[in-house]
């Protein structure tokens, strides 16, 4: 008996648990794992929304029309024995993404941890300093401030104004030159560093000021300290954010689908990888295409997460004072 | 204080300020150039307007089709209040059941939940829009409302899981030694606990769904169902053209204004919120 009431009050508890887990583990398997083994399996397929119906199994079709033409292909014949042609913009919305990635999440980083470090003095005022920087944080993911940023960067807009009181002539229009479009996008990004400042200022608080004492009276200088004490300690902080910023990064499209205004921008200069993922998906229809290229797109970021937690072996100290 | 130190820390102050002024110009000109006449946007990039004007509030709020800015603003509050109140429902729930519950598979259920958190949304896209089709949902608010009460922002969940296990256990423990069961605890002793974790839950959802674009461009497909943010879109043409200069920068300044007075008088929150799960942003 005793045991009996022993299961029973088991299979009570765990009843209990998964009651409260229902809306989560619901969410779960229906708005994620269902469509996630869904996508993986449209991609294979040339499905299109408008026609369900006539919905063919390509094998790896989408995937040689991603990659075709890295290897000089324009068309190749499908497992339908149907002609596809390759995608001639997929490599260039590659190329746009990861300079986008790679050139605007350090700098962004760089420019977070100079400003903390700057707020980590003891100075007056620092909790409205805070506040006054995160604002671009704040309201920068916005369509206004997309919107705002087309004008700041256009050929009669402010940043030309400025630039020409003192002097410059010959400015470009930076939001339609191909050359520079890209580039403005990058800087609206890197001016959004609050959130990352924030975590690193709440990181650079834990480092024990006793450390930077001891390594002063031993004769190391203010750059040593940075590289010897600050640098190490914030390692973990440093990872976090270099992670959590790489994969939002490589997401991005509202800024530049509103500057772009709704495309690619001049020859595709900003036609962001999940751009082109929704102009194939809901302008051409393409939608096993578009499944596809979002398997490519998670197995990207999945194996950049990976290579910066191997590598991080190397570089990231959880050791406090090591 | 030794006068060198002095001399650091004004230095410091100073530049902290002017580096602050050039990060702020650009919204301090948007908030401006609204009051100015639509032909002197262009060529005044001062702060200080020659000639102040509301004419660019008056077109602007015309808005889209037919449909004003007082219903889009509507329907953006609308989504919002309903998004906040799934978020705050499901992923408190969550959160619970893995801070505080012993159940078999928590582990396992835990991982899957952390591993949601760095999925890209866009390998589940396709299928969800099919998925809302079938519903006879595309058109409407659902497809954006209704994943909240699901708990699919796993971020809020962390945050909840966080806050929810630094709280002390004794207090639940006295209430369940008193004949209160897992809802009542929950309910009664948790929930209180919880409500700075909550309020940050609150904030954080409101902004991102205000905020929020792709999914409104995909789903809100007739103009009296547009919100702010996806109205805001109309401004500027297909070719990237902008007819209505001066009605963007004043509908845009309206949009932020909500951001503005909810980061300005809830600031602890967005620390706390940024610095315990570093918040996406």
């Amino acid at each position: 008996m005793r045991k009996m009431s022993g299961i029973i009050k088991l299979f009570r508890r765990n009843a209990v648990a998964y009651v409260f887990l229902t809306p989560w583990l619901l969410g779960f398997l229906v708005l994620t794992l269902y469509p996630m083994l869904y996508s993986l399996r449209l991609s294979f397929t040339d499905y299109d929304f408008t026609k369900p119906d006539s919905t063919q199994w390509i094998g790896l079709g989408n995937y040689q029309k991603m990659f075709g033409s890295v290897f000089g292909q324009s068309e190749f014949t499908a497992s339908t024995g149907e002609v596809m042609r390759v995608d001639r913009y997929y490599t260039k919305s590659l190329s746009v993404t990861f300079t986008y990635v790679f050139v605007s999440v350090p700098l962004k980083l760089i420019f977070a941890l100079a400003v903390a470090m700057l707020m980590n003095q003891k100075l007056r005022g620092v909790s409205f300093y805070r506040a006054v920087y995160y604002i671009p944080t704040l309201l920068g993911g916005s369509v206004a401030i997309a919107v705002l940023w087309r004008k700041l960067f256009e050929k009669d807009g402010l940043v030309n104004e400025l630039l020409g009181a003192i002097g410059f002539t010959d400015l470009p229009s930076w939001i339609t030159n191909p050359e520079y479009s890209l580039y403005t996008l990058i800087l609206l990004t890197v001016w959004q560093f609050g959130s990352s400042m924030i975590i690193f200022l709440a990181g650079l608080k834990q480092i024990p000021q006793e450390y930077y004492e001891a390594a002063s009276v031993d004769g190391a200088n203010k750059v040593r300290q940075f590289f010897s004490i600050t640098i190490p300690l914030l390692s973990p902080v440093i990872m976090f954010n270099l992670v959590m910023q790489m994969i939002g990064a490589f997401q991005a499209f509202t800024q530049a689908y509103i500057i772009g205004g709704g495309r690619g921008g001049v020859l595709n200069s900003t036609l962001f990888y999940t751009l082109h993922l929704y102009i194939q998906g809901w302008t051409y229809h393409e939608m096993g295409y578009a499944s596809a290229m979002a398997w490519v797109l998670l197995l990207i970021i999945g194996g950049i997460t990976a290579i910066i937690f191997i590598s991080s072996k190397w570089w990231v100290s959880y050791g406090a004072g090591e | 204080m030794k006068t060198s130190t002095v001399i650091r820390h004004t230095l410091t102050h100073l530049f902290i300020i002017v580096l602050g002024l050039i990060m702020i110009y650009p919204i301090a000109w948007m908030i401006v150039s609204s009051f100015k006449p639509n032909n002197m946007i262009f060529s005044d990039p001062g702060l200080i307007p020659k000639a102040v004007t509301t004419e660019n509030y008056i077109t602007g709020w015309d808005g889209y089709a037919g449909t004003s800015f007082g219903k889009f603003f509507k329907n953006s509050f609308t989504i919002c209040a309903l998004a906040i109140v799934g978020n705050l429902i499901s992923c408190t729930m969550a959160a619970y059941a893995f801070a505080r519950l012993k159940f078999v598979g928590r582990g396992f259920w835990f991982a899957v939940m952390m591993a949601t958190l760095m999925l890209p949304g866009h390998v589940t896209l396709v299928p969800r829009y099919i998925l809302f089709n079938t519903f006879g949902w595309l058109g409407s608010i659902l497809p954006i409302v209704a994943p909240k009460f699901l708990a699919t922002d796993a971020f809020f969940v962390f945050l909840l899981v966080q806050f929810i296990r630094s709280l002390p256990k004794e207090l639940e423990e006295a209430a369940t030694i008193d004949g209160c069961g897992t809802f009542g605890v929950f309910l009664r002793i948790v929930i209180p606990l919880a409500s700075p974790a909550l309020v940050t839950t609150a904030l954080f959802t409101f902004l991102w769904t205000w905020d929020d674009f792709f999914n409104h461009l995909l789903y809100l497909t007739r103009p009296d169902t547009f919100t702010v943010s996806r109205a805001l879109r109309t401004f500027i043409g297909d070719a990237g053209a902008v007819s209505n200069w001066g009605g963007a920068l004043a509908m845009g300044t309206l949009s932020i204004v909500p951001a503005f007075i909810l980061f300005f008088s809830l600031q602890k929150y967005f620390v706390q919120g940024i610095s315990t799960t570093g918040i996406k942003g």
